[in-house]
């Protein structure tokens, strides 16, 4: 099937305002009749429930932490993008949506993008009214930074700490609602299953995490807000409890699943150091601002850095990339990372490292100024590798961190399932094959304060509404299914934990579907994962009841997921015979090692539907046409 | 090397607890606080036993969700730490190390090392916000801000909502984490104008919540992991006086 | 607009006296009148150098409606300090339910954490030494017929008991002050971050001269410098 994006026609710039024109409204005096669940309170979440709040509706939010502000979101270093143009460099709408575009390799829609380039303004407008700290100049003006993948300085940022500033301004917005009574918060709450009706979605089925109640919650639309999936590399940046349960569960109800191989290796993270390792940590992309990656030029160097002269340091980002040097695109710099150490000049323990060099900037401006633009990186560096980076140079390795795959949805934000709606990273919608830094903060926002409330807004008014309640035999059922799942999970009382499971999954992922992948090793990986699953249901160990807080519950449903959802990642991958942006396939490279696009045949967002346990499922393409931009090769050179 | 741990074990919010010992063994000192704790439980979980529940998320110090009394500090012995940034490093072989939740009225203890910090959210919702709705604002650049006062903003504004002010402070007393929203706030042109109101509502609702009163005895920034300092409860207090020849709003 | 005002006082006064930080506000601003007293008593009774006690004392008494509406407003302040004291430390115990099983304290002070003791050591104080010196009147008169004050207090400071009871008593006082001093400060946020290691050390050297000031006197009469 040819999947349509709904795109609206006309001038790339004035597709949005005229959409919004032909877009229903909801009567005021009725706003508050229409029930919405919105699941997560990161920034793509909590923005959407605060602003649907404040226009009326009678909104539910649910997420699993324990308060909304703890959401993944919170920990976003960098920065967040607009196209102010305050330093004047030159910048414009365009050149952002430009810019967005070409980094995601032309894998995104261009309407989708253009318009988040548009809204990226009121964004910065609406943070700051809201008494968000973005770093300001000493007459009070906004400051803007450069990023990975830009020629300009855009990037709006408060310190080491941005997406902790603009979530607390979301949160608080929430907060507001909540006190309204406008919004209702259920914290420590899982969405375990979607409920659709007569083909809509019509509410979740959920667990309370403390009291371990299984039960639904009905409403006229659902929005889905729960982030990324890269937990499924088992070491990410993502935090703990980081999931792909709520899409993935939506999706084998009947949600399009796009480009779930899109995901995004971040080149500048703290580097693995033993088995023990539970997660990773990010040093933000803004290092590279101020840093010079390098590798030694000999190979098994394992001299102190200090003692490796100049003219054996090998700056390779600058040697291959002069134009952009070390703010190279993300994909690009781990590949190149990946690269030196593979031949054999990576540093650290493993040689899985190379070095993040501060020497320069610190002759050049002082260690104040250093310790001013990054002291938080630095702190965190040393509190968990030991190492003073201000007196020698960081480590730093690629690391799993984003993933531009997510649910299908159309220019509206909405599934292929009526009235479902899925925000933020959760969705696939505007990154293409890569994510450009900074971008990810405006997506989320952009989703949830500016789209969304038009969007919905045009499906409820189509709707009958509030007929639906939780009596309804789809939600009793979903209730059912949902029970016997937790209730199976616990009865294996097998040898292996979970973590033993999840890592294992990891290790197949992240060698055969990482930075680098091949046909041979995908096939391979295709053939582990549903061993490993097998292996997973008949041998796993979850201790303790239902009935009662019980974490490595939690963690066995998630990593149940992930192991079905790894085959459909892996599928996706395969099918993808080219490379672009994060996508890189090893047999479709430039004779010089650069991705090779494919655009002739791969010009698609792959959909996939799925067609039930043990059934291949069925893939949709939604063609991708470009009016307005030239289809370059991207060069970074 | 091998530490000897002393947990708080309690079944749910009904029962009561109690200090139970464990092991840890071959403990590597790059690991964080939290694989160590990560370590036993696998090792529990294969004895059939229930692991140790305890609160974690981003395990990378900003989230603000691990919640750890260690040895009688709140996250800790390292300064300005979180207990999942916290690496075994800085312990020795050999040591004991008693791990409780954090203690206040207002954190009942949900299981083991698990409270409901709830109270928190709640504090905000009686007014650590700007009441602005989306969209109808002005230019960022509008509001023009002097670096010094955002600067200080921001010092306020980096609290992670952690709760360890709450478990440090004898008198179980939010005060600090009030005190971060309300300078953050009042030292804001957008803040300003509800200053009074928001001070009041906070404090009041901190009452509301059973958390103590404040009697200055500095534990919180002491374990405060973002060192918030008690110069933004002084900034608190100057703003309740302030507010004092206004009416209350809300109230 | 009468009416508005009105509203306004009793916003104020509902917020002073019921909200956590007022009723700090309360706490320090009574308290710091009683600082103002303890220092304005201690020059008062080192006229017990100088001999010039009983013609102090006698002046004093002289003007009995200062004296009484002096003692009225102490008393008003008195009463409001220890009431909330008491409340404000059932509240905070009460907040705090269940202790570590291993305290360890950063910043906080025996002096911090003792307020409700030492405070209730002074009040008790005051009830003896009120009774001692003030109730039971001056038993006599000195050469130039005046109430013998001087003659009553190295009376009675003649008894080691009752200087061991001073001693104890104003070393409370000490603790007290030392915290309450820099405290009050902070709670009236009449301070800064520059400013707030003065007044931590200030306010100890504040506390141990009302404590050197006000123990010399017992102990010097009683070693018979004072006679
Ligand atoms: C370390 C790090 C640094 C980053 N830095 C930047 C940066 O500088 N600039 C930038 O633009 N982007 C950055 N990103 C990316 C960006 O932060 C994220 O993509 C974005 O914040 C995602 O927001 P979200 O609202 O979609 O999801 P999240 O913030 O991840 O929120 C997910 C929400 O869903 C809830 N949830 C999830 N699953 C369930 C479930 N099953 N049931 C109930 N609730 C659920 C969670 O409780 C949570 O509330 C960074 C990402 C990381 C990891
Ligand atoms: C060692 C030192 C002290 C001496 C010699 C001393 C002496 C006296 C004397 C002589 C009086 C009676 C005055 C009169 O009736 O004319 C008096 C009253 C009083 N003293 Fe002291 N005093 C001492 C310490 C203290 C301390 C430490 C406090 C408080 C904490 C205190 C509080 C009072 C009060 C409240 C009164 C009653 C005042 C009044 O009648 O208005 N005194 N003291
Ligand atoms: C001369 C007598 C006294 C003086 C000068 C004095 C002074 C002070 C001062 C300055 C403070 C600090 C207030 C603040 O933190 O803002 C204080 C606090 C306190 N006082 Fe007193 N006080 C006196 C008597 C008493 C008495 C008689 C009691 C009780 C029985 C008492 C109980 C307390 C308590 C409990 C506090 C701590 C309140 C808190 O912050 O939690 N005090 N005192
Ligand atoms: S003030 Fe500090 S200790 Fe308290 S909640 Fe905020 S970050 Fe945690
Ligand atoms: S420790 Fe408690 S008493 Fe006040 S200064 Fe901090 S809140
Ligand atoms: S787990 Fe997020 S701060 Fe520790």
């Amino acid at each position: 099937m040819i999947l349509d994006g709904k795109c609206p026609s006309g001038p790339l710039s004035l597709k949005w305002d005229k959409h919004r024109q032909d877009l229903k409204l909801v009567n005021p005096a009725n706003k508050r009749k229409y029930k919405i669940i919105v699941v997560g309170t990161g920034l793509a979440g909590a923005s959407a429930a605060a602003t649907l709040g404040e226009l009326g509706y009678n909104v539910e939010v649910f997420c699993y932490q324990d308060s909304g502000r703890r959401a993944h979101s919170i920990a976003a270093q960098g920065g967040i993008n607009a196209a102010k143009n305050y330093p004047n460099d030159g910048d414009t709408v365009y050149r952002l949506f430009y810019d967005t575009v070409k980094g995601g390799d032309f894998r995104a829609r261009e309407a989708n993008v253009y318009r988040l380039a548009a809204i990226s303004n009121q964004i910065i407008d609406q943070c700051v009214a809201q008494g968000v700290p973005f770093a300001r100049d000493y007459a009070g003006y906004l400051e803007n930074r450069s990023f990975g993948g830009a020629q300009v300085s855009r990037t709006f940022y408060a310190r080491g700490q941005t997406g902790q500033q603009l979530l607390l301004g979301a949160y608080a917005a929430l907060s507001r609602q909540i006190h309204a009574g406008s919004v209702k918060l259920y914290p420590r709450t899982e969405m375990l299953d979607l409920v659709i009706v007569n083909g809509e979605a019509k509410g979740i089925t959920v667990r309370d995490l403390v009291s371990g109640q299984i039960s639904s919650h009905a409403a006229d639309a659902v929005c889905l807000c729960t982030g990324g999936y890269s937990n499924v590399f088992y070491l990410s940046t993502n935090a703990m409890g980081s999931n792909t349960t709520a899409i993935y569960r939506a999706y084998k109800k009947g949600a399009y699943f796009a480009n779930p191989c899109f995901t995004q290796i971040h080149p500048t993270c703290i580097p693995v150091t033993g088995d023990h390792q539970s997660k990773l940590t990010l040093m933000s992309e803004s290092l590279r601002n101020d840093g010079r990656v390098w590798a030694p030029k000999k190979q098994g160097d394992t001299r102190h850095p200090s003692e490796i002269p100049e003219d054996e340091r090998d700056y390779y980002l600058e040697r291959k990339y002069p134009s952009f040097g070390n703010l190279a695109p993300r994909d690009i710099s781990s590949r190149a990372a990946k690269e030196v150490c593979d031949e054999g000049r990576g540093v650290g323990p493993g040689a899985r490292g190379v070095y993040l060099d501060f020497g320069d900037a610190i002759k050049r401006f002082g260690k104040e100024k250093i310790q001013e633009r990054y002291g938080n990186l630095f702190d965190m560096y040393k509190k968990i590798t030991d190492e003073d980076a201000y007196a020698q140079p960081m480590r730093i390795y690629p690391a799993p961190h984003y993933t531009m795959g997510g649910l299908w949805v159309d220019y509206n934000l909405q599934s292929n399932i009526p009235g479902l709606f899925v925000l933020g990273e959760a969705n696939f919608s505007d990154h293409g094959a890569n994510r450009l830094g900074a971008s990810a903060l405006m997506q989320g926002l952009a989703d949830g304060y500016f789209v969304i409330p038009y969007t919905i807004a045009d499906y409820l008014a189509r709707t009958s509404l509030g007929k639906i309640t939780t009596d309804n035999a789809e939600f009793k059922k979903s209730k059912d299914e949902t029970e016997s799942f937790t209730r199976k999970l616990l009865s294996i009382n097998g040898k292996k934990t979970v973590n033993e499971f999840h890592r294992e999954l990891g290790r197949i992922m992240w060698e055969y579907a990482g930075m680098a992948r091949n046909e041979e090793g995908l096939e391979k990986a295709l053939r582990l994962i549903p061993q490993l699953k097998a292996e997973f249901w008949e041998n796993v160990k979850v201790v303790g009841s239902g009935t009662e807080l019980n974490q490595e519950l939690e963690k066995a449903g998630r990593v149940a997921d992930f192991l079905e959802f790894a085959e459909l990642f892996v599928l996706d991958a395969l099918q993808r015979k080219e490379s672009c942006g994060g996508h890189f396939r090893e047999e479709y490279q430039m004779p010089d090692g650069e991705a090779k696009r494919d655009d002739e045949n791969f010009r698609y967002v792959a959909a996939w539907e799925f067609k039930g346990e043990g059934k291949e499922p069925d893939l949709h393409k939604e063609p991708l046409e470009f009016e307005n931009v030239h289809l370059a090769v991207r060069s970074y050179k | 090397m091998n530490l000897t741990l002393f947990i708080w074990r309690q079944k749910s919010a009904g029962e009561s607890g109690s200090m139970q010992q464990y092991e840890a063994l071959d403990i590597s000192p790059d690991m964080s606080f939290l694989e160590m704790l990560d370590v036993v439980n696998e090792g529990l979980i294969k004895k059939g036993m229930e692991p140790i529940a305890f609160d974690h998320d981003c395990r990378e110090g900003i989230c603000g969700t691990c919640s750890q009394v260690i040895n009688g500090t709140a996250h800790g012995p390292q300064e300005k730490t979180t207990v999942c940034q916290l690496h075994m490093r800085n312990f020795k072989d050999g040591d004991s190390i008693y791990i409780e939740p954090w203690r206040a009225k207002a954190f009942p203890v949900i299981k083991d090392l698990v409270v409901d910090r709830s109270a928190l959210d709640r504090l905000i919702q009686s007014g650590g916000y700007v009441s602005v709705s989306t969209g109808g604002v002005p230019d960022a650049n509008a509001i023009l801000i002097p670096k010094s006062e955002l600067d200080r903003a921001m010092d306020a504004a980096e609290c992670i909502g952690c709760g360890a002010c709450v478990a440090a402070c004898p008198n179980g007393s939010a005060m600090l984490f009030v005190s971060a929203k309300v300078a953050h706030l009042a030292l804001l042109p957008q803040g300003r104008t509800e200053a009074a109101r928001r001070v009041c509502a906070m404090t009041e609702e901190m009452m509301k919540q059973g958390f103590g009163n404040c009697s200055n005895h500095y534990e919180c920034q002491a374990a405060c992991p973002k060192g918030i300092k008690v110069s933004f409860i002084a900034k608190l207090n100057r703003e309740f006086i302030k507010s004092l020849g206004k009416p209350s709003g809300s109230l | 607009m009468i009416k508005l005002k009105e509203l306004q006082i009793k916003g104020i006064s509902m917020r002073l006296f019921s909200n956590t930080v007022g009723r700090k506000n309360l706490m320090a601003l009574s308290g710091q009148a009683l600082i103002a007293f303890v220092i304005v008593h201690l020059l008062g009774n080192f006229t017990v150098y100088s001999g010039a006690l009983n013609s102090y004392a006698e002046r004093l008494h002289s003007l009995p409606l200062l004296v009484w509406s002096f003692r009225l407003i102490m008393l008003a302040v008195l009463t409001i300090h220890v009431l909330y004291g008491v409340l404000i430390t059932l509240e905070n115990r009460a907040a705090k339910p269940q202790a570590y099983a291993i305290i360890k304290s950063q910043k906080a002070t025996f002096a911090s954490k003792n307020m409700i003791w030492t405070g209730s050591v002074i009040a008790a104080f005051l009830l003896y030494h009120l009774i001692q010196f003030t109730f039971s009147g001056v038993p006599g008169r000195d050469l130039f017929s005046r109430p013998d004050v001087f003659g009553m207090v190295v009376q009675g400071f003649s008894s080691l008991p009752v200087v061991l009871v001073y001693v104890a008593s104003i070393t409370a006082l000490f603790y007290h002050l030392s915290h309450g001093i820099q405290s009050s400060f902070q709670t009236l946020g009449m301070n800064s971050e520059a400013a707030m290691p003065f007044i931590m050390k200030s306010a100890v050297i504040i506390s141990m001269v009302l404590f050197a000031g006000y123990s010399s006197i017992p102990l010097f009469i009683l070693l018979g410098a004072v006679r």
